[in-house]
């Protein structure tokens, strides 16, 4: 009986840890649970709309093709998968400080943190990079009143731009600003060319055709199909049309799409966008407010704060959470370039 | 706890970092040569070629939470709250959300309105 009260008062009595982790830690870990259930959702949500639309979403090797200082080079993935080794390289810098901790060796600690914070600043410039690239687009491309949108191609297939063959024609369209407006609405910038000059361009260069968002699946009734133009059409890639039917699809325009934005991007299906800003950008936040926690911890290793408090646990902590934004990363990347 | 990690896990560390780095690397060639034989085998719903992706992440997925993160140190009690609970939930709200959305398709597929023109 005495030894069970003496128990008793020893768990409760505090300084018990549940589960072998001290309250931080374990705090920390039941974050980490909510936050990848919260990117899990997304992601999810992402696969849902994608299966959903599983015969016209974009293909991310030909949205994500360039590469610094390599203009008009076609390099798919590889600025990526750089991204990728420069935030598992900080994570290994961040795990490193973690083990230098437990070895109570500041100047060290002090090292692998500030090199961890690098890291993650050269990553977050390089998604903004990303970001800018897929929001000036390249090619440009037209939608129609159906609201699918229509790429541009030569008789080899390869992608044209709307400078290389749009005409300029006479017209007087001045973008509608606040300022002129009876409602002070305005309007957003308009777009380089008019659907009139791209329709008058494809008119004077008879060896375009368009591609539609369309996947083409080699099938038999795609195969029998007059309307296709089935010289060039690949399996898993995106159908051409034949020259006559080009027209036809041409005149069913509407807006001239350049880069992307939340309405509607030059890429194909409006969600691809939506999703890519929406998960990037989540994970992007996070890795900012990671470097700016990483910059207060590293500041404090500067101190002394630690080493007065004969213990780096707050580095571990935040070790956690950066380890956290490396592995979700891995699953974007997987999910948005890979697969 | 955690008196056995005073020990450097230096090696352990860059150890882990090399396989992560191969994987990385691997995925990255599969991704641009996409070979014909993975690309082109279906496998529940999907190519072979994206499950060996889905694989591979899972695998660095491991490594970064086992070492970097050193699951591999806690109870087996807080492994099992942190790691049983999330793989539980997004295996039921992928499976369910990947169901619903290609049924989607299919309805559109068959259906009357016609909207990609």
């Amino acid at each position: 009986m005495g030894t069970t009260v003496t128990t008793t008062a020893n768990t409760w009595g505090g300084g018990n840890e549940p589960m072998g982790a001290s309250y931080g830690k374990l705090m920390m870990w039941f974050f980490i649970v909510s936050d990848a259930l919260t990117f899990s959702g997304f992601l999810a949500a992402y696969g849902f709309s994608r299966f959903k639309f599983i015969d016209n979403w974009p293909i991310a090797d030909e949205v994500f093709t360039h590469f610094p200082f390599m203009h008009g080079v076609e390099a798919p993935m590889y600025y990526v998968a750089l991204m990728t080794f420069i935030l598992i390289f900080s994570s290994v810098t961040m795990v490193l400080a973690v083990d230098a901790g437990h070895q109570m060796k500041q100047k060290k600690v002090a090292f692998y943190m500030l090199l961890t914070i690098v890291g993650g600043l050269i990553f977050v410039g390089s998604q903004a990079w990303e970001w800018k690239n897929f929001i000036t687009g390249e090619f440009g491309a037209v939608e129609t009143k159906g609201g699918s949108i229509l790429q541009f191609v030569n008789k080899e297939g390869e992608r044209v731009k709307l400078a290389d063959f749009a005409a300029t024609l006479h017209e007087e369209r001045v973008q509608h600003e606040r300022k002129n407006g009876v409602w002070f609405v305005g309007e957003p910038s308009l777009p380089s060319y008019s659907v009139a000059e791209v329709q008058a361009g494809f008119k004077a260069h008879p060896d375009l055709l368009i591609r539609t968002e369309k996947i083409y699946r080699g099938t038999e009734a795609e195969k029998a199909d007059k309307t296709l133009y089935n010289e060039l059409n690949k399996e898993k890639h995106k159908t051409v049309l034949t020259r006559a039917e080009s027209e036809k699809m041409l005149a069913n325009a509407h807006l001239v799409v350049e880069g992307a934005n939340l309405t509607r991007n030059e890429y194909g299906s409006k969600l691809f966008a939506d999703f890519f800003f929406f998960i990037t950008g989540f994970h992007g936040f996070h890795v900012f407010s990671g470097v700016i926690i990483n910059i207060i911890i590293y500041l404090n290793v500067l101190l002394g704060t630690y080493e007065r408090r004969k213990s780096y646990e707050m580095v571990e902590k935040v070790g956690l959470y950066w380890h956290f934004v490396d592995l979700v990363w891995v699953f974007v990347f997987t999910f948005f370039y890979l697969v | 706890m955690a008196h056995d990690t005073h020990a450097s896990n230096t090696k352990r560390i860059w150890f882990v970092f090399g396989l992560l780095s191969f994987v990385t690397i691997v995925e990255v060639y599969l991704g641009i040569e996409r070979p014909h034989f993975l690309y082109f085998t279906n496998i529940l719903g999907m190519n072979l070629l994206n499950w060996v992706f889905i694989i591979l992440t899972l695998y660095k997925a491991y490594y970064i939470t086992w070492a970097f993160m050193h699951m591999e140190g806690e109870k087996p009690s807080l492994r099992w709250a942190v790691v049983g609970t999330v793989v539980f939930l997004i295996l039921y709200l992928v499976f369910i959300l990947l169901t619903e959305g290609s049924y989607v398709h299919d309805v559109f597929k068959v259906g009357t309105i016609k909207w990609n023109f």
